[in-house]
């Protein structure tokens, strides 16, 4: 019997994790919110009254702290993040030589493919949601499981701020996967891991300067960087789905044409390294 | 099908821009060949054995497996096929045996079993559990071996399984390779190491700039390049000149070890005769065929 693509997947997945570089992204992911609570302890914080409603009320609730991760670490470092995977993951293969291997095995290159885009993809999510876990209990254990402030000004039970929480790292996977997309096709063609994860991050930072350009106002809810904040809409009272799914279907006109120029680069390309 | 020949490729072409890699290549590998791939560096092998396993596409042209085209039919056309092109490549961050069980996964087929086995074969079992970044050059070679064994194949394609080994590396390389053949494992052999091919193969393509200039039998790529004799006798000076007016003997010249000639066998009896009609007695007469090496650079230097 041949092998099915979740073994592949597994295998992939496997091999993330027996390389000392898929913690470089890990690792930062979980340690930049231990940063913020003991840096917050330190100083005995008493709330940032100038600023967002969370960080207004971060000594109040331990929620507020992976409210207040996920602004920080949305707009770039998360992003990097997932493409230290997604820009390596096809490209590194291919300067080693290990691609050839897998490819004269028993799995078509399109399972292959999938494979790897699912793995950089769940490694995005694990970031993401390893990083609002530990924001949660490190905020948790600091300042308590109590009421949290909606952005709307609204007051949630614990419970349902936790849920609310994690709901909103789920929405941000979208713009997440996206770049995890973009970094797979960049890995795919360029062939060259540093390239495609350089190229992956500068995109990011091209859109952040596009959106400041003037005159271009229209423009801006189409670009991939504003979708990085869509998820504060779980956040709001009642809950404002429209940036959701407006977030939703912008990123689907960037994940899935870049998804399938990669299939479509990776199912025809020349094998010829290593 | 199940009668198609292991490698059969027709026309084969791959074009690099302005660079003609492979030019026009037709190959012919039956079941049970020990077939030698034999060119200089840059012929065009690899190339070649790179198109044959799916790997890269070709300009124009097609190649089949037990009449499969890896093109057409994806990853299906590798069954019963195994083997590596250019050195064997290997996750370093994986023990060897994680490597094996990795590669069994994509095999499917219950290959996984066979990992004791084929790391005893190479002789790899007590470094099993080591990481393969820390392998030496001729170990990944064998554990090479050891991942192409894994599938069970009937076609082994081997491209420089024995470069960069040192003296005994090579010796247990063809002493591998030749087991693997007496199993009736078909394999193609591809090299630029003479004596490794005529020790091992029994069919040869020899190819340059691309194109095949010689495919078919070892043998009668010898035989085709004349069948030379060397002669010592009671006086070599006058069976020289006796030799250059006798027909049906050509190149009659002074060896190192005697009198040098190509005839065909059925003038060796004429020429016998006319040596003794004219005193001259035969100390040694040898029949010397052209080595692979001769017939290689004749065939590759223009």
């Amino acid at each position: 019997m041949r092998p099915s693509t979740l073994t592949v997947y597994r295998w992939e997945l496997r091999k993330l994790v027996s390389q000392k570089r898929t913690y470089l992204g890990l690792g930062l992911a979980v340690i930049l919110p231990l940063i913020f609570v003991l840096v917050q302890n330190l100083h005995q914080h008493e709330g940032h009254r100038n600023e967002n409603i969370f960080a207004s009320h971060i000594t109040e609730s331990g929620l507020a702290t992976p409210v207040l991760m996920l602004l920080f670490m949305a707009a770039f470092m998360l992003p990097l993040i997932a493409s230290l995977v997604a820009g390596d993951i096809v490209a590194a293969e291919d300067s080693n030589g290990t691609l050839k291997t897998i490819l004269t095995r028993s799995v078509d290159r399109g399972q292959v493919f999938a494979a790897k885009a699912l793995a950089a993809m769940t490694y995005g999510a694990i970031a993401v949601f390893s990083s609002a876990a530990v924001a949660s209990i490190a905020g948790v254990a600091s300042w308590g499981f109590h009421t949290v402030v909606t952005f709307s000004g609204s007051v949630v039970p614990a419970p349902e701020g936790l849920l609310l929480v994690f709901a909103a790292n789920a929405c941000y996977l979208i713009p997440l996967l996206t770049v995890v997309a973009i970094g797979v096709l960049l890995s795919t063609a360029t062939r060259n891991s540093a390239a495609s994860v350089v190229g992956t991050v500068g995109l990011v930072i091209l859109l952040y300067i596009v959106a400041q350009i003037p005159g271009i106002e229209g423009l801006k809810p189409y670009l991939l960087t504003e979708q990085f904040q869509a998820w504060q809409g779980l956040l709001r009272t009642p809950t404002d789905w429209t940036p959701i799914w407006h977030s939703a279907w912008v990123c689907a006109l960037y994940a899935v044409p870049s998804l399938f120029a990669a299939y479509l680069v990776f199912l025809r390309r020349d094998v010829a390294g290593g | 099908m199940a009668d198609a020949p292991p490698v059969k490729a027709r026309g084969l072409v791959k074009r690099y821009k302005e660079v003609l890699a492979v030019d026009h290549i037709d190959l012919n590998v039956n079941v049970g060949d020990v077939y030698g791939f034999l060119g200089p560096n840059g012929a065009g092998k690899t190339t070649t054995l790179r198109m044959a396993l799916g790997l890269i596409v070709p300009t124009e042209g097609t190649v089949e497996l037990f009449g499969r085209d890896p093109l057409r039919v994806g990853a299906r056309a590798l069954e019963g096929v195994a083997g590596f092109v250019e050195a064997p490549r290997f996750y370093p961050y994986l023990s060897a045996r994680k490597n094996l069980e990795l590669l069994a996964a994509l095999d499917g087929n219950g290959a996984k079993k066979h990992i004791d086995e084929v790391l005893q074969i190479v002789e790899l079992t007590p470094r099993a559990g080591h990481r393969v970044g820390g392998f030496s050059h001729g170990m990944r070679q064998r554990l090479g071996i050891a991942a192409a064994l894994l599938r069970r194949p009937r076609l082994l394609m081997l491209d420089e399984p024995a470069t960069g080994l040192d003296p005994a590396g090579m010796r247990d390389m063809r002493a591998l390779i030749r087991r693997l053949a007496d199993e009736g494992i078909t394999v193609l052999l591809s090299s630029h190491q003479l004596p490794e091919v005529q020790e091992l193969c029994d069919r040869v393509a020899i190819v340059d700039s691309g194109r095949v200039v010689y495919e078919g039998a070892l043998a009668d790529l010898r035989r085709q390049g004349g069948a030379g004799y060397r002669l010592r006798t009671t006086d070599d000076a006058r069976a020289l000149e006796l030799m250059r007016t006798q027909t049906g003997i050509e190149h009659a010249a002074n060896g190192e070890h005697g009198l040098i000639f190509q005839a065909e066998e059925r003038d060796m009896g004429a020429l016998s005769l006319a040596l003794a009609q004219a005193g001259i007695g035969i100390l040694a007469l040898t029949p010397e065929l052209a080595t692979l090496e001769d017939l290689f650079f004749r065939l590759t230097e223009t």
